[in-house]
């Protein structure tokens, strides 16, 4: 089984230099690339190799270059990496960037080839000090090398790339929240239309990949859209990066097809459950993400596969609720995390996070009211897509709904016993 | 008033962007570096080099997390209590973290040697329980583990 983005990657050492890199192979995409490739056939490729953005939400990547306007001259374009990882749960592209940052520089020169851009951002997650000081290695020993800087590999290609490390909140990762936060301003999302790809960064068309979907790119112009295709058990193509958290035997990471099974995951790579702990539930990609139960273990892990189970793959590293874990308390922890990072510009958001946190709160410390529960689904309801301006307040919804469905029980004996049943 | 170092690292930074305000939040970070957190005093001092009025730029400093507009001590502990810490045991860790320094989150020893905040997931779900000490990460977290680590932060 081929591991393209992880072969060269060894978490117990540090990462290959540039001239190790180069000698298994590495930027040879962006030789192929830069010489003799046009910007147009780049993103041709990318968009019939059918690569989905890696971050959470799966768009097309191909169709997301396309749409940054090409006939344009004059004035800059923008790509930027988002690599605010910030997902309760997601621990993935930490791992990239730890371990071989020249792979993300290579497909960062590529993509900007693609869509002419001539400034690149790295979005960094500022609790990643590793990754920071790897990157910057890294970014030096590409401008020395004539792969960054002006008239790249003497093809008259020029590119700029800076790092920027962020200053904490989770609704960087939004991409456009995360744009006005490079502007150096508060990151609240935009409006949109107009898409960043027409109007993002300094208002010039401007493109934002996740770390993962931007490590793929060298290998795919190296390697061609059908090996990519190839890689995966479904249709969609390609290796994904699984993780898993929690009471299991062995939690980890690690690089697999597009739609290896829930099950194949938790019980072959991650071990198991440890024992005396049973399974419950668990969230597929992070704490934005709806529960999958027992019934779900055989999902494909793929972005239509696990929508079509009613959750989403999102970064697909697993969070695993265990029996000895209580529900409620689980997901008070979620809604607390949200309720915080809410950036406050919209009230649904701003006031109704805040307002599930407490009613969990009340439930769990024994204070529970059976019309709270009755509250928590008009929530799931206000809170949904269409009600607020971004994805925040509804994907807040996602584990709350799901889990009052499946773990309604629970939260009833809560109420009748008023106490947590979990606490002695 | 901005020392010279801290002027010359903000204009470093202001290269990198179009304009200068929007090096904003880079500036903040600069002068926390320095100073350990960001008082009222240098919001101006950087509203003024960056050209922005002084509403804007504390508008931006509060609302990240890891810019403080409050002292804070000489080590800062983050204890993460995200999911995957809360699964694995994080509120023990902050229990014992609270006794032993007698401070809760929020807080700064007296001796200012340490505050304790809590921080959202590290990105090191797979060790937790984790949390970082200024710029160092631990993980799988032990009350004994803690007691070592303290040690080594004066």
């Amino acid at each position: 089984m081929e591991k393209p983005l992880t072969k060269h990657i060894n978490p117990l050492s540090i990462p290959l230099t540039l001239k190790e890199y180069q000698k298994v192979g590495g930027y040879s995409g962006v030789q192929k690339a830069l010489k003799t490739l046009t910007p147009a056939e780049v993103t041709n490729l990318i968009k019939s190799s059918n690569l989905l953005g890696r971050g959470g939400a799966g768009f097309p990547t191909g169709t997301k270059w396309s749409l940054v306007p090409m006939t344009e001259k004059q004035g800059s374009k923008y790509l930027v990496c988002n690599a605010d990882e910030m997902e309760p749960g997601t621990f993935k592209d930490r791992y990239l960037l730890e371990g071989n940052p020249h792979q993300l520089i290579a497909g960062m020169i590529i993509a900007a080839y693609a869509i002419q851009a001539q400034t690149a951002y790295i979005f960094l997650r500022w609790a990643y000090k590793k990754a920071e000081a790897e990157l910057r290695k890294a970014i030096a020993e590409a401008y020395d090398a004539g792969l960054l800087g002006k008239n790249i590999l003497g093809t008259g290609f020029d590119l700029e790339l800076n790092v920027h490390s962020s200053a904490g909140r989770y609704i960087c990762g939004e991409e456009t929240a995360l744009l006005n936060s490079l502007e150096g301003k508060r990151a609240t999302p935009r409006t949109k239309p107009p898409f960043p790809a027409i109007s993002g960064l300094f208002g010039r068309p401007t493109v934002v990949n996740n770390v993962e979907t931007l490590c793929w790119i060298s290998h795919i112009v190296e390697n061609g859209s059908e090996w990519f295709k190839s890689l995966s058990l479904t249709d969609t193509g390609g290796t994904k990066l699984f993780g898993v958290s929690g009471k299991v035997k062995k939690p980890g990471l690690w690089e697999l097809p597009l739609g290896t099974t829930v099950r194949e995951i938790l019980e072959e790579h991650a071990g198991g459950m440890l024992e005396s702990y049973g399974f419950k539930g668990l969230l597929p990609g992070g704490a934005s993400t709806d529960f999958l139960i027992e019934d779900h273990l055989d999902v494909k892990m793929d972005f239509h596969t696990v929508a079509e189970a009613g959750s989403r793959m999102g970064t697909g590293t697993m969070i695993i609720l265990d029996d000895k874990t209580c529900p409620v308390a689980f997901l008070q922890n979620i809604e607390r995390f949200f309720a915080l990072e809410s950036c406050g510009f919209c009230t649904p958001c701003r006031e109704g996070l805040p307002w599930v946190e407490k009613i969990l709160g009340a439930i769990e410390s024994g204070k529970g009211r059976m019309e709270h529960l009755d509250i928590l689904k008009f929530q799931t309801k206000y809170l949904a897509p269409g009600n607020t301006f971004c994805a925040h307040a509804p994907g807040a919804a996602e584990p709350l709904q799901s889990g009052l469905k499946y773990f309604y029980d629970d939260f009833i004996s809560h109420i009748n016993q008023q106490k947590c049943p979990w606490k002695s | 008033m901005l020392s010279e170092k801290e002027k010359t690292e903000i204009l470093e930074e202001v290269n990198r962007y179009p304009y200068p305000s929007a090096a904003c939040i880079d500036a903040l970070k600069i002068v926390q570096e320095h100073r350990g957190w960001v008082s009222d005093e240098a919001v101006k001092d950087i509203a003024q080099f960056l050209h922005l009025s002084n509403e804007d730029v504390d508008g931006v400093a509060t609302f990240y997390s890891r810019i403080y507009r409050k002292p804070v001590g000489r080590n800062i502990i983050l204890l993460c209590d995200g999911i995957s810490c809360m699964i694995m045991g994080y509120e023990s860790i902050y229990e014992y973290i609270s006794v032993k320094l007698n401070i809760r989150f929020g807080e700064t020893t007296p001796d200012e040697r340490y505050t304790l905040l809590p921080v959202s997931c590290l990105g090191d779900c797979d060790h937790a329980p984790a949390m970082m000490i200024n710029e160092d990460h631990f993980n799988h977290l032990t009350s004994k583990k803690v007691d070592e680590i303290l040690e080594n932060y004066k």
